[in-house]
């Protein structure tokens, strides 16, 4: 593991530990999750403890402990979403990539996520894959969604 | 080192100006619950139990007097309906939460709560906080901690793998308010024990001092079933 580039991260904010959450999100960037021997060598470099640093990777939902797929499929479940429909689109989701919320894809590809809003409820249902918008969606597109992913590995 | 005056219930009082207010009213000997106070750890706050209610010129307030400073010339009430009901409210929730607590069981005796109005947990914390503190600040160790929020928050060592700074002395188990025998009551384990309140023992004065983590001759429950039968 190149723990080199770590050091070079957590030394871009100057070792220090209220940067916390910026320095893991940067870390995130470059490995997709966060393993185990990083967050001790990022423990070590902020002397803090590691009880502490576990309770912030697991007290914000960005964080992921495990590897995660080549697209993060984030399906809203908000209020707007709700009414129109967004449990169907879940559910679409998780019988078509076989997986439920939460998990990934065993080829790591897909990782499928529920949140809470998205913040374009006028769009809804709304899903997102990586960092680009899918609003009103519906059976027909979730199907044609992921074959154009798995397909061409571009979307 | 100052001396501030404040009443309790009434009655005026001098105490430490560096107390907290819980410091204070124990130091005064007014009774009062806790269950994530420990005077060796750094007050948290958490259980809620401590709570007493504040005179201020805008009205009353409830505080936690664990974590409150004492301060000159404040009114405080311990024992107000306001502070009694949320206190009982609590220690219902929780007992709800962890049945098997002998702690909780006396405290709900204690109390007088005859019933749970919730459905009965079979959960092993209260989320106290107590050996996280204990393993941080004495033990020196910090090999647990909290992780996660809301209903899912809960004490685990990083990556829920063997710690390699914990020592196993024992410590958190030690200060733990849940994880012990539980109440050797006549009710069945899981529910609320209640027999310090309506059980008459023939051997002690009350049930409390009966050694209830020994096999005891049960005489008195059986005397307390027979009460019951009478009732009905």
């Amino acid at each position: 593991m190149e723990l080199e580039k770590i050091d070079k991260i957590i030394e871009k904010y100057s070792s220090d530990s209220s940067s916390l959450t910026s320095i893991l999100s940067e870390i995130q960037a470059e490995y997709s999750f966060l393993p185990q021997d990083v967050l001790k060598r990022v423990a070590e470099k902020l002397e803090i403890p590691m009880t502490q640093l576990f309770g912030v990777v697991n007290f914000y939902k960005i964080f992921k402990l495990e590897p995660s797929g080549k697209y993060i499929i984030r399906v809203c479940l908000g209020t707007a979403c709700h009414v129109k429909g967004a449990h169907g689109i879940l559910e679409e989701f998780e019988r078509k990539l076989k997986i439920r919320v939460g998990e990934t894809t065993k080829d790591l590809a897909f990782t499928l996520e529920k949140v809470n809003c998205l913040g374009c409820c006028s769009l809804g249902p709304v899903a997102m894959v990586n960092d680009d918008h899918c609003g009103q969606m519906n059976a027909v597109k979730v199907n044609s969604l992921l074959k154009r992913l798995s397909s061409s590995g571009k979307y | 080192m100052g001396i501030v005056t404040l009443k309790v219930n009434g009655i005026e009082a001098r105490v430490d100006e560096s107390w907290t207010l819980l410091e204070a009213l124990r130091f005064l000997g007014v009774e009062i619950p806790t269950l994530c106070h420990h005077d060796g750890l750094t007050p948290y706050g958490v259980c809620r139990l401590c709570m007493v209610e504040i005179e201020e010129k805008s009205g009353t307030k409830l505080v936690t007097s664990c974590l409150y400073p004492v301060k000159e010339g404040i009114v405080v009430k311990t024992h107000t309906d306001r502070v009694v009901k949320g206190r009982r409210m609590l220690v219902e929730l929780m007992l709800a939460r962890c049945p098997n607590s002998k702690t909780l069981q006396d405290l709900a005796s204690k109390m007088g709560i005859e019933n749970i109005r919730f459905k009965m947990k079979n959960e092993d914390c209260i989320l106290c906080g107590l050996c996280v503190r204990l393993c941080k600040e004495q033990m020196m160790s910090g090999a647990i901690g909290f992780i996660g929020r809301g209903e899912k928050r809960e004490v685990v060592t990083p990556f829920r793998t063997k710690s390699e700074i914990c020592r196993n002395c024992g410590a958190c188990m030690y200060v733990c308010p849940v994880v012990e025998l539980p109440c050797r009551g006549y009710n069945p384990q899981g529910e609320l024990c209640n027999s310090c309140l309506r059980v008459v023992p023939e051997c002690a004065d009350e049930y409390g001092q009966i050694m209830c983590y020994l096999e005891s001759c049960g005489s008195c429950v059986k005397k307390g079933e027979m009460n019951e039968l009478v009732k009905t």
